[in-house]
């Protein structure tokens, strides 16, 4: 397998076990789905496919070096895509599909975007959706059944890959997120891969089990490259089916003997709270050698309120490790050891919020507030936390935190404009921390980003599609996070001044903007409220500003309760 | 449990735990989750109040969108099952 010793022997992807060991008839991905048996695919099949896609996309006149974008829903087509492309050295990146909820021409239009900006080769979706799609945009667009209609047993030209060339992009969702598409090249992917492989101690026995979606870097890392690239087993559901029925994963992790699964924190009380009991009897958790907590801020009581109602399943603490992970690192910055529960580092609540600095505090006390640690940084990662000069601050001092490694984006696809780094090579990743014997926690973000579900969410998308509908005064609403207990994560508060008292009207606003931001966006608005001109507070520059506006919205809300 | 309790309980839960807006009247017909009202993994949500509300299991099948997209759905498959 591949690790830190190992590094050397696999020089790019294409040297996978999934495509490379012996055993043919092992399986490589066992597809499990609410109300069908689950389909087991062997390696050999896997094999076959890929190449059958390369060989699709080659007839389809696609060559090394293009830009494939692939927006399926979680199937099996779009991971024969992705390795097809792989093979025949095309560059492929994972987008969403679009679903019942999203508005098409809002969806197309978004494609089109990327299409342009990041001058992609062809899309690849459903055959519904290219013949929309084709006349849209100015690149190649095949549906499913023109892509199967090339499938056949020729060979794609052989390609062997530059270690130093881009195998892949990762892009994050949104307007914001679409410009920026995140391009890693072999070498540093399969860095990555050997740390972040050592770091988890993998081996043979593993099995990963994943309802990530795979256009999201934890889920197409952790949850699609690392499995296949070491050959284990991959047991993958679909994010639509595991949220509306959380049971599935357990279902799968029992049945197929699962020992590591990725969950963002907002899974964990998902999990605790919608599992029913009748969907749990007899299935046992006892495989299980780690769940990492990642992508979103880690609370302690979301994995309390996870081990109290699994323990009788068989989960004990010691599974409930943490990762820091973003897409510009290809995934994992630091990870907690596994067999043991993350440190919880007690700091007194008042020092932390004013003075930015974490001061040990015992646990009962009335002020100490639970940080869950991230881990140390993976071998070829440092974690550095500076102050906003950029001067490097002492330890328990929060402050943005640095990223520099050897498995970091090569640079923005296409966009030379865009500098990730600084001079020393260091990447700011736009989160708030600080470190402590070593380990890294995080406390937040210092833009307004929000992570709603595991999902970044940029305020400034939503708050575009909020100003346009009819009712709200253009340039008039605020979009900003709420962090929430019960749901694990933060969600979004929508506040937008409008002209009208009369609750007819109230409704319809309400219901337009909540249907706005459904049909434009990934994400749903969890609370509206509708304010009379005025309401909003604006900054000496003229904007609205989040911050303030949520805690007067928070004050108010407290107020009424 | 009659119609009419039934569709109250459940279209408070809705509003209250879910939209956490109390005030906002819910429309038979109205899609809650198409519709942008609620997210989709509000259904699990919704799987365990019928369940603890009115002692109806809906099993994963049916805890579909195009299953519980409405509040008449909903209060037509609790009753379906109700004792």
């Amino acid at each position: 397998m591949l690790n830190l010793h190992t590094r050397t022997r696999f020089p790019n992807l294409l040297h996978a076990r999934v495509l490379t060991e012996a055993d043919e008839n092992a399986p490589a991905l066992i597809l499990v789905q609410t109300g069908h048996p689950d389909q087991v695919i062997t390696r050999r099949e896997f094999r076959q496919h890929a190449r059958a896609y390369a060989y699709a996309l080659h007839k389809m006149g696609m060559a090394a070096r293009d830009l494939v974008i692939i927006a399926h829903t979680q199937n099996l087509e779009s991971v024969y895509a992705f390795w097809g492309a792989l093979l025949l050295g095309a560059i492929p990146s994972m987008f969403p599909t679009l679903t019942e909820k999203l508005d098409p021409a809002l969806y197309m239009a978004s494609i089109a975007e990327l299409v342009n900006l990041s001058q992609v080769r062809a899309v690849l979706t459903t055959d519904d959706f290219a013949a929309q799609l084709a006349p849209r945009v100015t690149c190649s667009v095949y549906g499913s059944t023109a892509l199967l209609a090339e499938v056949g047993t020729g060979e794609a030209p052989r390609y062997v890959p530059d270690p130093h060339e881009v195998a892949f992009l990762q892009h994050s969702s949104g307007t914001t997120g679409l410009q920026k598409g995140v391009a890693l090249a072999h070498e540093r992917v399969l860095n990555q891969l050997a740390s972040y492989s050592s770091a988890l101690a993998l081996s043979e026995r593993d099995v990963i089990v994943s309802w990530l979606p795979l256009y999201h870097d934890m889920g197409l890392i952790a949850g699609f490259i690392l499995p296949l690239f070491q050959g284990l087993p991959l047991v993958l559901m679909s994010p639509f089916d595991w949220v509306r029925h959380p049971a599935l994963l357990l279902r799968a992790i029992h049945n197929h003997q699962g020992t590591l699964c990725w969950l963002p924190n907002f899974a964990y009380n998902h999990m605790a709270r919608r599992v029913r009991h009748a969907d749990s009897e007899g299935l046992s958790l006892a495989s299980m050698r780690a769940f990492v907590n990642c992508s979103e801020p880690v609370r302690a009581d979301s994995h309390a309120m996870f081990l109290e109602r699994f323990a009788p399943h068989g989960l004990r603490e010691s599974m409930l490790t943490v990762s820091y992970a973003m897409a510009e690192n290809t995934f994992a910055v630091t990870q907690t050891p596994i067999g043991q529960a993350p440190h919880i580092d007690w700091v007194d609540r008042r020092a932390l919020m004013e003075d930015q600095r974490a001061l040990p505090v015992p646990p009962d006390s009335p002020q100490a507030l639970a940080q869950v640690s991230c881990g140390a940084p993976i071998v070829g990662s440092e974690v550095k936390v500076v102050d906003e000069q950029g001067r490097p601050l002492p330890e328990r001092h929060v402050g943005e935190l640095m990223i520099r490694s050897d498995c970091m984006l090569m640079a923005y696809y296409r966009r030379p404009d865009l500098r990730p780094f600084d001079a020393e090579g260091w990447y700011d990743s736009g989160d708030k921390g600080y470190m402590a014997d070593g380990q890294v926690y995080v406390i937040g973000r210092t833009k307004d980003l929000i992570i709603n579900a595991g999902k970044n969410v940029y305020p400034q998308d939503l708050e575009a599609i909020v100003n346009g509908v009819e009712g709200v005064h253009p340039g008039r609403a605020v979009v900003f996070g709420v962090p929430d207990e019960e749901e694990g994560t933060e969600l979004i508060a929508v506040v937008a001044e409008v002209d009208t008292d009369d609750p007819q009207e109230h409704k319809r606003i309400k219901q337009a903007i909540r249907q706005a931001v459904a049909r434009a966006s990934d994400v749903s608005v969890n609370f509206v409220t509708l304010v009379g001109a005025g309401w909003l507070i604006k900054t000496s520059s003229g904007k609205i500003s989040r911050a303030k506006n949520r805690d007067k919205w928070l004050a108010e809300q407290s107020g009424q309760a | 449990m009659d119609e009419v309790t039934v569709r109250a309980k459940l279209s408070r839960y809705i509003t209250q735990e879910i939209m956490r807006d109390p005030d906002y009247v819910l429309d038979d017909d109205e899609p809650i989750i198409s519709g942008g009202l609620m997210d989709s993994f509000s259904l699990a949500k919704v799987g365990v109040f019928c369940e603890k509300e009115f002692g109806v299991f809906i099993p994963d099948p049916d805890l579909t969108v195009a299953k519980m997209d409405t509040l008449r759905q909903m209060v037509a498959r609790v009753l379906r099952d109700f004792r």
